[in-house]
């Protein structure tokens, strides 16, 4: 099934008109967002619709966009249907500060995982997560660090934390760390 | 600012956000909560079988494990953090680090997913050192999971034949690159270095030489009784689980789905290899076992093989490596995700790009290893903890690969 098939079958399931949700079946990677609200509906009729049959969950990622009106969180699902050989990627948008979206969990268990990285570095919540703990960061970590404004902290637990925020203070001077292949 | 204690020691914390702590998250299990005769015992992480700095929490009954839960997060460095703030070309050696026995092919899926974003291509014979590097380095790295899991197990000469091989594919590298482990070799629109003079035909013998040792230590492990009965009936994962927790490489076809992405989305001209997909059939025990993923492994070595004689022999004599590498790397706005199969499954990035700015947005790696990891409290219910140590390097996985 191609891509364009797929966005209009299931915005012809959740019911959504032309103003509540955006997609793009010509992008590299086709894509279609819709709201947070519906995220579960969505992700349920995808794995079960005999036609679809996205059968894993290839990937989540956050991508934090502070600069947007309103500001916001993209949470990107990328899916695959390994017995249809077909793609698609679900994005959905939550509010920056204390957002939450329901999880998908229940729909496909490897979002488990997924999630709890989502939470850490991003600080997006999930709605019904049945282990919702840090996963790669300790618990008294400050922030979640892959948000745009989160600052390096001076130390942690009296450790200078100094490298990354070099980096990051060379970039932002237009200096960037030289090791391409012309520096 | 607000006044924060760290929930693990109690120590004074400096946070930058008004917003209360998570809770320590360092024990899933809580000792309240245990029946009688139950006990949480930690396994690692500095365990030698966990291959890296893997802690396992066990809930344990005598020697039967009641649940587990892996605790990741030991080697975690968020190179996605740091994409933010280098140019495109300066992620490749972040992405070497994430596994960093299979380095050619995270900077091979970066690369392609760097390309898909500018739209560009590579030459032929750029795309047959690519497909002749990523290959030998499945070799490499499967020699590595297979000689470690025998000794897991408690079989050590395979260990050491296995790492006799693997060394030979190194000394290939480093001719090649000048690295032996993290190599910065696949570069955006080329590699970065040309084929030295000789060094097909020293590839050639080596594949001539490495099939007699692979039979060898085939014959030696594979079948051995011991080996079977220790490995063909644990850890089992149904085709349902695999797809349910999107397993892939190795792992996925251990459970026999005949899923490989070198023929079913192909990328660097895969289609116009000859070779098969190695799907596990199960002879001594349900299908998705411990057995069943390590013989999986075994087998795409021959394939491998296969695919590096066929590159070679096709590889275009002339063409300049570099003809296709970008002065600069500025794409226009759009996101991109390419996925490739790396030694242990697919190997995925996204990646967010910003209109003409040298500087990606933002970087997303997909592990293959991490995704493994998340069903292994599915697989170690109710085995005991002898057999764990089994399940883990059934799994192959790469601890640096999991915390990034």
């Amino acid at each position: 099934m191609n891509a364009a098939s797929i966005i209009e079958r299931l915005a012809a399931h959740l019911g959504l008109d032309e103003d509540s949700f955006e997609s793009d079946a010509e992008a590299k990677d086709p894509w279609v967002r819709i709201p947070g609200d519906r995220l579960l509906a969505a992700a349920e009729f995808l794995k079960g619709d005999p036609e679809l049959d996205f059968d894993t969950l290839h990937c989540v990622s956050g991508v934090d966009w502070p600069g947007d009106d309103p500001p916001a969180i993209e949470v990107v699902y990328h899916l695959t249907s390994l017995g249809r050989k077909h793609w698609i990627v679900l994005k959905t948008r939550v509010g920056r500060q204390g957002g939450s979206l329901p999880t998908v969990e229940t729909v496909w268990k490897t979002a488990n995982w997924h999630e709890r990285e989502t939470y850490d570095l991003f600080g997006v919540r999930f709605e019904g997560h049945s282990d919702h703990r840090r996963i790669l960061l300790p618990a008294d970590w400050p922030g979640h660090p892959l948000l745009r404004d989160w600052e390096w902290p001076e130390t942690w637990h009296k450790i200078p934390v100094k490298a990354g925020r070099q980096m990051t203070e060379r970039a932002e001077g237009g200096q960037m760390t030289g090791v391409g292949p012309f520096d | 600012m607000a006044e924060h204690r760290s929930p693990v020691d109690g120590a004074p914390l400096v946070t930058l956000y008004d917003e209360e702590l998570p809770p320590d998250n360092s024990y899933a299990f809580s000792p309240e909560e245990l029946e009688e005769d139950e006990m949480i015992l930690n396994m690692g992480p500095q365990h030698p079988s966990t291959h890296g700095v893997l802690r396992v929490e066990l809930k344990t009954d005598g020697e039967i494990v009641k649940d587990a839960r892996p605790h990741i997060g030991y080697l975690h460095r968020n190179f996605e953090k740091h994409a933010e703030n280098i140019d495109y070309q300066g992620v490749i050696p972040f992405t070497d680090r994430m596994d960093y026995v299979g380095s050619m092919g995270n900077s091979l899926a970066y690369a392609l997913t760097v390309e898909k974003l500018l739209g560009i291509g590579v030459g032929e014979r750029v795309a047959g050192i690519r497909v002749i590097t990523a290959e030998l380095q499945r070799i490499a790295s499967h020699l590595l999971a297979m000689g470690t899991y025998g000794m897991d197990i408690g079989a050590f000469t395979p260990f050491l034949l296995c790492f006799q091989q693997r060394e030979r594919i190194l000394d290939l590298f480093e001719w090649l690159c000048g690295a032996r482990l993290l190599y910065n070799y696949n570069w955006v629109g080329g590699v970065s270095h040309d084929l030295p003079e000789g060094w097909t035909d020293k590839c050639r013998r080596f594949l001539d030489e490495f099939v007699p040792v692979l039979d060898e230590v085939d014959k030696l492990l594979s079948h051995n009784k011991i080996f079977i009965r220790r490995t063909a009936d644990i850890g089992i994962i149904t085709p349902e689980m695999a797809k349910d927790y999107a397993l892939s490489g190795p792992n996925l076809r251990g459970s026999g789905i005949d899923w490989d992405l070198r023929r079913d989305d192909p990328y660097l001209g895969y289609e116009n290899y000859d070779f098969d997909v190695v799907v596990a059939t199960s002879p001594h025990g349900p299908v998705g076992s411990c057995w069943d993923r390590y013989f999986v492994r075994v087998r795409e070595m021959y394939e491998s093989v296969k695919i590096v004689r066929q590159a070679l022999d096709r590889l275009p004599a002339e063409g300049d490596v570099h003809e296709n590498v970008p002065r600069f790397v500025r794409p226009l706005a759009g996101e991109a995700y390419c996925r490739s199969e790396a030694p242990r499954g697919e190997l995925a990035f996204y990646i967010v790009a910003e209109n003409k700015k040298p500087i990606p947005y933002r970087v997303k790696g997909r592990s293959p290893c991490f995704v493994a990891m998340g069903l292994f409290h599915e697989i170690t219910r109710g085995e005991m903890i002898a057999d764990i140590i089994a399940i883990i390097g059934s799994l192959d996985i790469v601890l640096g690969e999991i915390d990034r």
